[in-house]
């Protein structure tokens, strides 16, 4: 989330909406809702009638309506929208404005880091592929999924079927259907298996977890196989600096991760998942467990030694210099770990820490029912019935808490020195 | 003759103890090693507690589902195993031995019982290669190695039995018995009869996997 | 005496697979696997079996051909022992019987640990021999292809990312018609519990999400439904020997749960997919327990009837018998609260026997029924006891909360004339309890 200067960021509280749930139309129920990124505008789904849906802001419905409405979701730069359906075909309408392309299914709205680019997939026709903006890829295919957007929303991908397949055509399968299409362009080279195809820095190469035959695996890039295959891999990374990709592999029974092919970290973990770089790409870090049952976070393959049974929410600053994640115990007693150390709370949920500018972590944590905002392991003293994810001011130095208390939905500012539990 | 019974009751037991002791303990350690190494993610889930209680159910006659289902070969086995491991260690023959060649004396158990006993475990043998030979579904599974560990059970028992009842040459009776028995003991660590080493850990891991994950009996 | 190969069954996959095999390659592959990922496990059972046979009586297949080559310990012989003793030198004909035995002779329902006084884990031998034919792509066709369906898309069943979602608003507009302000709420952040299902229910079986998302209105939950890949919880990659998929399924699945950020996942009532989340996937991704607490529906179904969150209006008619599916019973020991869930619905029980943690298996489970027509006939011969043991209960419903074991009890209800309906917990739940008054 890019917080923005222009937002108001005089430190206090602002009560937005008295009535959370207030609607100036009288409506049957209203859904889950959501806060757009400057905390001014709260919204959900409102069902006003029979067949009648639509988006309530800050109290106030939209002005369409929809047949069906679902998957409300703020754009980074605050616009709002929705996916609808009217006379049986959906689209995506953002602000109240429905793009004019309209498809038998519309799903996953998808943004660019700045907000200006929106994309979802689509399903026309029982052909799939993506749409970036209301223009659908020039080919849409059998089946698509793992839909992947570039950061800067310039590009797409997507693991595509390029070939149809007979009722239970084992053998068909086996000599390969499947391939990832880039901007609606399928590679030419065909794989058993794509999965979580990534884009590079520069958004111009994709990289892609494939299978070949039943049981090897291997990384292919711009469709174009790393040499060497390996028992299992994960999802793969380009760093960003030196366009080189790497990927958790799996080798004799034990993970460790690979580059270009070869192995980077020797493999003697249990698990090895989520590569993340810095900017700089000399710093790689990802999910592990040295020992069974045991996750930790490794850097450059060295392993945290705070280890817990589950570690998620793998996040890094992107200088490098502050990596962030959670860890938890049989889905409760979460604690938020920093570079390795562990802060001092635990919670019966935490919603995945936030690195912002200048190294600070804020994370959303939950207990016994009632939400709270931590920075940098101290808690803000208020609480809510439900909070969302904190947004640090572009310095660094705020942090912005938005969350429904009492019924009311509220907006804070808050600073460094206000964290005090 | 006399030179191979001097032979087989001295420097042979000696080896025979040694080969059985050693054996199974670096059998015993050797999986444990191998168990560490690659299967380590199940050895965690091995609980005493549920060790236990599935040990003790199937230790106990008629104490789990699978005895109750075969009833003959459960009165059969309890017997046979029960003398099979009582006899050797209890018999004063062998403790006479013990007594002569380490000082070792311990109270033993009366010669008519032992005997009894001794002919439990031939008929339970007997019983066993009936089995094999009679029921299609033992037979279907028996290999030659079933058939030397049972045999040589059954001769062990047999020439003890012969020759503590002076059937036959006392003296080759014996020293046969005496190689036959130190030949059984050579063999448990290194074949089917290791399930005497091996068994419990079995039980004690399943019981384990039912108990701790499962949250299920396992009798 | 017969063995495997006086029934051997002709599969499109099976005999694909064999062509394309070499000595070499067997002997390759089976070293590689038998050191590379067999351990002391294996070893011991192979090792201190004392071939007593007890297990025989244990097997459902053993009990209802009486055929020494279907009892546990004649299958491991048949396969296991075979392989060791020839270090892997064997021919593609033989790989074919060890696939037939493995993947359709064999339900991996672990009954025969109750008979075996060694414990060994026949069901655990089995999956390593489903293993290696899995590494020499030996699979039976159908079933491969659900493998190939689960690693395309997520779920069994080929359905698409859309395909998914759209079921969910079709049944949820179906259900409106019943009750008016019904949701299944989609990637509610937070939720009590997120609900998964097998592919089968969005695919053929809508009825059952119907059902329960009716149910969950009714009782006023918290709860969820993933719109994306993870809402599937079955695995028939655990049953291929397909491990690598397997746990990408279950990574899918478990994360699903995690970025949504519920408490707990309630299960449908599916047997096999609660044995891959409970029991398998977990372990080979490396988390002891579970990363987001598992909770199948019988357990659920338990709380929301105890806590009084769902109240019954009037029990279903006349006594019915519980049918213990292995994967939850055996595998969960939920067998005392299927037996007061079924007690608070219906009019009584009358058991079969063995029952709970001894039942038979309804065959179908392991990923046998998946192997499809080819050995259709197989499984349901080989579970006339099974056939026998609920006619002797003289009732005319069987409760059975798991699909699989709908599908086998199914056919062997047909097969032998037994004259009985089978129902799903949810589906009486649905029927018999107290509904809130639609306007
Ligand atoms: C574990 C293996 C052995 C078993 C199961 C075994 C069993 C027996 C049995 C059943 C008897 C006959 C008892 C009776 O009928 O009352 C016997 C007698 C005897 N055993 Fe063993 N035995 C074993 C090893 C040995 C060894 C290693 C020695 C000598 C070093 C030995 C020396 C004798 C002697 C001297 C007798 C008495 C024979 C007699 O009275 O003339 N046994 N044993
Ligand atoms: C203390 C540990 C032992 C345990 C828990 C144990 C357990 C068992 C069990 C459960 C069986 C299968 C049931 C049957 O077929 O009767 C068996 C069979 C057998 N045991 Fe043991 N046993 C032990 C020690 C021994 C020893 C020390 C020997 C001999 C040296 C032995 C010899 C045999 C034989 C020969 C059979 C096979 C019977 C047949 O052919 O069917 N056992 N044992
Ligand atoms: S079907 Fe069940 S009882 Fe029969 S061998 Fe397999 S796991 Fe054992
Ligand atoms: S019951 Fe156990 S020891 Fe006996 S034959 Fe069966 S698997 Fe082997």
């Amino acid at each position: 989330m890019q917080a923005a200067s222009t937002w108001d960021w005089t430190p206090g509280k602002k009560t937005i909406l008295e009535d959370a749930t207030a609607c100036s139309s009288e409506y049957e129920w209203m859904q889950e809702s959501v806060a757009s990124p400057d905390g001014e505008s709260l919204a959900a789904i409102v069902k006003l009638g029979d067949e009648e849906f639509t988006m309530c802001v800050n109290g106030e419905p939209w002005e369409n309506v929809f047949e069906k409405a679902w998957n409300p979701k703020y754009s980074p730069d605050g616009r709002l929208t929705a996916i609808v359906m009217t006379d049986m075909a959906w689209t995506v309408a953002i602000e109240a404005e429905a793009w004019e392309e309209t498809y038998d299914f519309v799903w996953n709205t998808s943004f660019s880091e700045n907000g200006e680019i929106v994309a979802a997939s689509i399903q026309s026709e029982g052909r799939y592929g993506w749409n970036v903006d209301g223009t659908p890829w020039d080919e849409l295919f059998e089946n698509a999924n793992n839909f992947v957007l570039s950061k800067d929303g310039s590009a797409t991908a997507a693991a595509v079927q390029v070939k149809s397949l007979a009722q239970a055509d084992i053998a068909g399968f086996q000599s390969g259907i499947f391939s990832v299409a880039v901007g609606g362009v399928a590679w030419d080279s065909i794989f058993m298996n794509c999965w979580t195809p990534a884009f590079d820095a520069t958004a111009s190469k994709v990289a892609t977890a494939i299978r070949t035959s039943l049981y090897d695996y291997s990384v292919a890039v711009d469709g174009k196989a790393w040499p060497a295959s390996f028992a299992c891999v994960w999802e793969p990374a380009f760093n960003p600096a030196t366009g080189e990709v790497v990927a958790p592999v799996r080798h004799q029974g034990a993970w460790g991760m690979a580059q270009d092919g070869k192995i980077l970290w020797k493999p003697a973990f249990f698990q090895c998942w989520r590569p993340a770089f810095s900017d700089d790409g000399k710093i790689l870090a990802a999910i592990v467990a040295p020992e069974y049952g045991k996750f930790t976070v490794a850097v450059n393959g060295r392993p945290w030694e705070a280890m817990f049974p589950v570690v998620t929410d793998l996040v890094m600053s992107p200088d490098g210099a502050t990596i962030a994640a959670q860890s938890s115990e049989d889905n409760v007693n979460f604690r938020i770990m920093v570079n390795g150390k562990v802060w001092n709370g635990t919670y019966d949920m935490a919603f995945g820490p936030v690195v912002g500018p200048g190294g600070n972590v804020a994370c959303r944590v939950e207990k016994a029912g009632k939400q709270a905002i931590l920075l940098n392991g101290k808690a803000y003293p208020e609480s809510f019935d439900q909070a969302f994810d904190p947004i640090f001011s572009p310095d660094g130095g705020k942090v912005l808490i938005r969350g429904v208390a009492g019924g009311k939905y509220q907006r804070i500012v808050a600073e460094a020195g206000a964290f005090k539990g | 003759m006399n030179q191979l019974y001097d032979l087989a009751v001295g420097p042979l037991t000696w080896l025979a103890i040694g080969v059985f002791v050693i054996g199974s303990l670096y059998r015993l350690a050797a999986m444990y090693a191998m168990a560490k190494k690659k299967d380590g993610p199940y050895l965690t889930y091995m609980s005493w507690r549920f060790s236990l209680r599935s040990i003790m159910h199937w230790i106990t006659p008629f104490g789990s589902l699978g005895w109750k289902e075969n009833p003959a070969l459960t009165i059969v086995t309890f017997i046979f195993h029960i003398c099979l491991i009582l006899v050797p260690i209890f018999l004063m023959s062998h403790i006479v031995l013990w007594d002569q060649f380490k000082g070792i004396s311990y109270p033993a158990l009366p010669d008519g019982a032992a005997d009894l006993m001794s002919v439990a475990v031939i008929l339970a043998c007997l019983y066993f290669i009936w089995r094999r030979v009679s029921d299609p579904t033992v037979k279907f599974v028996t290999s030659c190695q079933d058939w030397t560990v049972l045999i040589l059970v059954l001769l062990t028992f047999c020439t003890g039995f012969l020759s503590y009842h002076q059937i036959g040459s006392s003296l080759v009776m014996t020293t046969l018995h005496i190689l036959c028995g130190e030949a059984m003991l050579i063999a448990i660590p290194f074949t089917r009869l290791s399930h005497m080493i091996f068994g419990l850990f079995t039980r004690a891991y399943i019981g384990s996997e039912f108990g701790n994950v499962r949250k299920a009996r396992d009798w | 005496m017969s063995t495997i190969a006086d029934r051997r069954i002709e599969d499109a996959g099976l005999e694909a697979g064999i062509a394309r095999l070499t000595p070499e390659k067997i002997k390759k592959t089976i070293e590689a696997v038998l050191a590379g990922e067999c351990g002391a496990r294996l070893k011991t059972y192979i090792e201190t079996c004392v071939r007593c046979g007890m297990c025989a009586k244990a097997c459902h297949y053993y009990m209802s051909h009486k055929d020494p080559s279907y009892a546990p310990v004649g299958k491991v012989k048949q396969t296991m022992w075979e392989i060791i003793n020839k270090k892997g030198d064997v021919t593609p004909e033989f790989i074919h019987q060890c696939a037939q035995v493995a993947y359709t002779e064999c339900n991996l329902c672990r009954r025969c640990m109750h008979y075996c006084p060694l414990g060994i884990d026949t069901a655990y031998i089995m999956s390593v021999v489903r293993r290696i034919c899995h590494k020499l792509g030996v699979t039976p066709q159908y079933i491969q292809d659900t493998a190939h369906s689960h690693s395309a898309t997520m779920n069994q069943m080929w359905v698409k990312d859309d395909e998914w979602i759209d079921t969910l608003f079709w049944q949820e507009d179906e259900a409106r018609d019943e009750m008016p302000n019904l949701r299944i709420p989609l990637d509610k952040e937070g939720a009590d519990f997120m609900y998964s299902v097998i592919a089968p229910e969005p695919k053929f079986r809508t009825q059952l999400i119907y059902q329960a998302a009716y149910i969950f209105n009714a009782a006023g939950l918290n709860w969820t439904m993933p719109s994306f890949p993870g809402w599937d919880n079955s695995n028939m990659a655990m049953f291929t020997g397909d491990s690598e998929i397997m746990a990408r399924i279950e990574r899918q699945h478990f994360e699903a749960a995690q970025r949504l950020r519920v408490k707990r996942i309630v299960m449908g009532e599916c047997g096999h997919a609660f044995r891959a989340v409970y029991d398998m996937g977990n372990r080979w991704l490396g988390w002891k327990w579970h990363p987001v607490p598992v909770v199948h529906s019988i357990e659920f179904f338990w709380e929301l009837l105890t806590s009084g969150k769902i109240k019954i209006a009037q029990k279903y008619p006349g006594p019915v018998t519980v049918h213990d599916p292995c994967n939850t019973i055996r595998g969960r020991g939920l067998m005392d609260k299927l037996r007061e869930v079924v007690n608070m619905i219906c009019d009584g029980i009358v058991e079969m026997h063995p029952n709970r943690e001894h039942n038979y298996c309804c065959c179908a489970g392991g990923g046998v029924i998946n192997c499809g027509p080819p050995f259709k006939n197989v499984r349901i011969v080989g579970n006339k006891i099974k056939a026998e043991q609920l006619k002797a209960t003289g009732v005319k419903t069987c409760v059975a909360p798991c699909h699989n074991c709908h599908g086998g009890l199914d056919d062997i209800i047909h097969k032998f004339d037994v004259g009985m309906e089978l129902k799903f917990l949810g589906d009486i739940i649905y029927q018999c309890m107290e509904k809130p008054e639609a306007e």
